[in-house]
């Protein structure tokens, strides 16, 4: 009895070893799971950035499978995963849009004019209050909703090529969602 | 050899926006109360984006607009349950520092509690068995040393 | 040049290690390998300050072919931070660390002859046998003196801004003495389970060295902690961030250990126990190296990640962890002895003491830790912080801090109940103070008015047993009653400066006036000036406090080399409390107006120097004739011998 005890230290020192090799192996520790995963996209009411008269809620991303994009002009990674939006938008008839977070409207309309505009509509949200409804700490950031409006995907960081094959591809297909054979094995 | 560079320059740059340059919010309170329960709040919640820092010690823009959100929050009346369960709604359980008591967080705190009651569990063992056992007889030379020891102690 | 007589004198001094290592547990009963022993651990201390000193060199040099320097260095940094800029990043404060090792290696080696050669021999060998892990560490995986040629960049990166401070030149070493002296209590344990011998006098040669490495900890850790509180600019003195967790926990054992030693070395009980805080302290020491070096938990202090890096760490834990915990779990049998003692003993005091610092550390050991497993099992993410850990170490430091008040009455083995009656009059005593302190602080809650009444108690058993007695205190004795003491006032200092602070963020123009508590505080302006590596707004506060007057000049930098913004809080120190006032930003510029933040922490200074009392009571402990003199120690030898 008191043998075993003696082992008793050894034991619980290969456990936390065990811990610090599980936390080391584990991948992207910078990313957060999103807390709105599998729920309902929240209300919401803002401006269009292209027609300002216009206001948007959250009854125009409901009734068809919708990838809403958070992105600003001041965001580097906006940037290089703007041709893969663009290609996704053309490619397929699923509704992006795009919420210009934390942005100056004018350099915003800018950057769309100048780059090409991937999305079928964009909001608004010059202080970042429907950022923090949607979690959202940085961008860009892709949320993919259901026809329902109910949030089944969320990608932190660009949509890349490799993105769109291993994540984004297989759900559009769940969803629905047509897709031009060009991007069916786009890599 | 970049690649490391990069991650060491981006940890740089993460660092010194989490710290050092914490921004300072010159906001308006209707009493006393409900500065320090905002004081105490934006001390609870970390910051979603940065390394490890609340939210009152980071100028990260994210810190920033969460700060402006429980400001909103206190000022609307809400009770703190109510602005961390706001939080934890949006960003998860990830930017409380301290786990709910409730659900799958609940065994952070019931080990600790657990290693409390062994710790005392422990005690109690050990000191009954130390009465149970009689004294082993300490031959000549240990006495002589301990006694001396002893006696030039306190 | 330089730098690779550095590289080469780091493979020399592994080389060494080798040896010593090798002759050290192989051969260690032979005369004639004690001596080659004693000569290589001379030669590998030596070529690991040669080493050391080739990198300070391509620092003050400007030696930017070495991307280390170049990383972590600028040509316009003061001498001084260039200097300790040497262990401003992961490559060079690993090397500082080995240095520091062989440093503590080459004291034990000039003191051997007051030990048995055998176990000299033994201990060095161990010593050696770590060091030489170290060693390989830096050579394969993080080597300092790696070159950039010919990509050599004009001029280096820059010291992070945040380490352009005194608080990096006297932190790191500090601390690192500390860790790294938990190796020699760890090694004289794998000693004698590799003998198979506990004795006093074993206990009463690692106690010395015990105490000399904790109280560096101590010291290294309230540097830590006052660095950051000056420097951070938000006033936090500790976050449990994984990074203090990591220092904090090796503390906590190694405080277990002083304590359990001192029994272990008066009544030869808790043998086993001892030896096992022994290779634990170490153990932490190096699970906190890997927490740091590894990336696995995100913390704000944290070095580049690497993943080979923290997979050699977790190896090499694995290796000298597991070995000698097996060794342990295998051999600590032999040792354990039945002593007899009753409730009212020092012995039994000393039980509680090792249980709550040993709950104590598995708190902060499960708060680090929880999250990774958690993560794992579950995918998700949570966060364990400040309230977390709060609210177990409010209670526990209370329950200790009532052990040690009613510690000074209490004898070794029994006690007559009789005795305890000064320590409960003052005892109630406290009481009073306390419930008198909760009706004057009005905002303050029970648990602040038990911490400083219980911390207060602590201070007048403490100064009635050493001022009661009539013969006279061994230094032992005085020292770890400044300990205790100093504990008390810790407490004290952290219970009132985190609920007594007084903190306000205002919007100032100059001329301004603002009321902090009883104080006025009268803005004066921002000018700019201009330091060596930065270019400055710089405000001028004046502060009014009844008679007197002082100024203060808070700063907001921007550093030229990396671009990088700092804040520069100003701060007055006093006894009773620091006023603390750091600059926002600028409002409106046509104005002058500027948000501040003011802070007035009432004791803050307390918990620094409660801690400087401890580490202090450790060292005076040390200066104790009974570890010095010859005279024991023969006399303890030859019993070591006889006994066997």
């Amino acid at each position: 009895m008191t043998r075993l005890r003696l082992f008793v230290p050894l034991i619980l020192f290969l456990v936390i070893c065990a811990v610090g090799y599980v936390g080391f192996s584990l991948n992207d520790r910078h990313q957060l799971p999103s807390a709105l995963l599998d729920k309902p996209f929240p209300e919401f009411d803002a401006v269009s950035l292209l027609n300002a008269e216009r206001r948007v809620t959250k009854a125009d991303l409901v009734g068809r499978p919708t990838l809403v994009n958070v992105w600003a002009t001041w965001c580097p990674t906006c940037k290089s995963e703007h041709d893969e939006l663009l290609r996704i938008s053309a490619g397929t008839d699923i509704q992006l849009v795009g919420v210009n977070y934390k942005d100056d409207t004018n350099q915003a309309q800018n950057w769309l004019a100048q780059f090409g505009n991937p999305y079928d509509l964009v909001i608004v949200d010059a202080d970042g209050a429907l950022g923090v409804e949607l979690g959202v700490y940085g961008a860009p950031e892709t949320f993919l909703l259901d026809r329902s409006g109910r949030v089944v995907f969320k990608r932190v960081g660009d949509v890349n090529p490799r993105i769109w094959r291993d994540e984004l591809q297989p759900r559009f297909a769940q969803l629905g969602v047509n897709i031009d054979p060009s991007l069916m094995n786009g890599l | 050899m970049t690649m490391r560079l990069g991650l060491i320059v981006l940890l740089t740059c993460l660092a010194s926006a989490g710290h050092g340059a914490s921004t300072v919010d010159v906001l308006a309170f209707d009493s006393e109360q409900q500065e320090r329960r905002y004081k105490a709040l934006i001390d609870e919640f970390r910051c979603p984006k940065c390394l490890n820092t609340n939210l009152s010690g980071s100028d990260a823009p994210i810190a920033q607009d969460l700060r402006r959100s429980v400001y909103r929050l206190v000022r609307e009346g809400q009770t703190d349950q109510q602005i961390r369960d706001f939080l934890q709604q949006r960003y998860g359980d990830f930017v409380l520092y301290k786990p709910p008591f409730a659900g799958r967080t609940a065994f952070i705190w019931l080990i600790p509690i657990g290693l409390l009651v062994l710790g005392v569990a422990v005690l109690a063992a050990l000191q009954l068995r130390v009465r149970r056992q009689p004294e082993v007889a300490l031959n000549e030379q240990d006495s002589e040393r301990l006694s001396r020891l002893l006696a030039d102690d306190d | 040049m330089i730098p690779e007589l550095g590289h080469y004198s780091l493979v020399l001094a592994g080389c060494l290690a080798l040896v010593t290592c090798v002759a050290g547990l192989a051969a260690a009963g032979q005369p004639k390998f004690q001596q080659l022993v004693l000569s290589t651990t001379v030669g590998q201390c030596a070529f690991c300050a040669l080493a050391f000193i080739a990198l300070v060199w391509s620092f003050t040099v400007d030696d930017f072919s070495v991307a280390y320097v170049a990383n972590h260095s600028n040509s316009l940094l003061p001498w001084y931070y260039k200097v300790s800029a040497t262990w401003g990043g992961h490559e060079g404060s690993f090397l500082l660390w080995i240095a520091i090792m062989s440093g503590w290696m080459l004291a034990l080696s000039l003191r051997q002859q007051n030990y048995p050669a055998p176990l000299a021999t033994r201990v060095l060998g161990v010593m050696a046998l770590m060091n030489l892990g170290f060693i390989c560490f830096a050579l394969f995986t993080s080597n300092p003196f790696l070159r950039l040629i010919p990509m050599t960049p004009a001029d280096g990166a820059d010291l992070n801004p945040l380490l352009q401070d005194f608080g990096l030149i006297v932190h790191p070493p500090l601390l690192y003495v500390g860790y790294v002296g938990l190796a020699v209590p760890f090694a004289f344990a794998v000693a004698a389970l590799l003998e198979g011998r506990v004795d006093a006098a074993w206990a009463r040669w690692t106690k010395t060295w015990t105490n000399m490495a904790w109280a560096f900890l101590t010291l290294g850790i309230t540097l830590g902690s006052w660095w950051a509180y000056y420097e951070l600019g938000w006033g936090g003195w500790w976050f449990w961030d994984p990074v203090e967790n990591a220092s904090f926990m090796p503390w906590l054992a190694a405080t277990a250990l002083v304590h359990s030693l001192a029994v272990t070395d008066k009544r030869g009980a808790f043998k086993s126990w001892t030896l096992l805080l022994a290779i634990a302290a170490f153990s932490l020491s190096l699970l906190g190296a890997f927490i740091v070096r590894s990336g696995v938990l995100t913390s704000v202090h944290s070095f580049a990640v690497d993943p080979e890096r923290g997979l050699y760490i977790l190896l090499f834990l694995l290796a000298v962890v597991g070995g000698s915990l097996t060794l342990y779990a295998l051999r600590a049998g032999r040792v354990a002895v039945h002593v007899a003692y009753g409730l009212l003993s020092r012995e039994f005091f000393m039980l509680v003491n090792n249980v709550i610092l040993v709950v104590s550390l598995a708190v902060v050991l499960w708060g680090t830790l929880a999250p990774i497993a958690y993560e794992a099992v579950t995918g998700a993410k949570i966060s364990v912080g400040p309230p977390f850990f709060n609210a177990f170490y409010v209670p526990l430091g209370c329950a200790l801090a009532a052990v040690l008040a009613l510690l000074p009455p209490i004898n070794w083995k029994r006690t007559d109940s009789g005795r305890i009656r000064p320590a409960l009059i003052a005892g109630l005593g406290a009481l009073l103070v306390a419930v008198l302190l909760w009706f004057v602080l009005d905002p303050a809650s029970l648990t602040v008015a038990a911490a400083v009444a219980v911390a207060a108690w602590v201070v007048l058993s403490h100064v009635h047993d050493l001022f009661g007695r009539r013969n006279a205190f061994s230094r032992a004795y005085i020292g770890m009653s400044l300990a205790h003491v100093g504990f008390a006032v810790c407490i004290i200092g952290i219970a009132i400066t985190s609920t007594q602070s007084i903190e306000r963020d205002v919007r100032m123009v100059p001329q301004d006036q603002v009321e902090l508590g009883d104080m006025n505080v009268t803005f004066l302006g921002v000018s700019a000036v201009n330091g060596p590596n930065y270019r400055a707004q710089q405000g001028t506060f004046v502060v009014a406090n009844g008679d007197s007057t002082f100024s203060l000049r808070p700063e907001k930098r921007q550093y030229l080399a990396g671009g990088n913004v700092m804040t520069e809080a100003g701060i007055h120190a006093g006894l009773l409390g620091d006023t603390y006032i750091a600059l926002g930003e600028p409002l409106d510029a046509a104005q002058g107006a500027w948000a501040v933040r003011l802070h007035y922490k009432p004791l803050v200074r307390w918990i620094w120097l409660g801690a400087v009392l401890m580490a202090f009571g450790g060292m005076f402990a040390v200066l104790d004739r009974r570890y010095r003199t010859l005279r024991i120690r023969r006399q303890a030898s030859a019993m070591a011998a006889a006994s066997t």
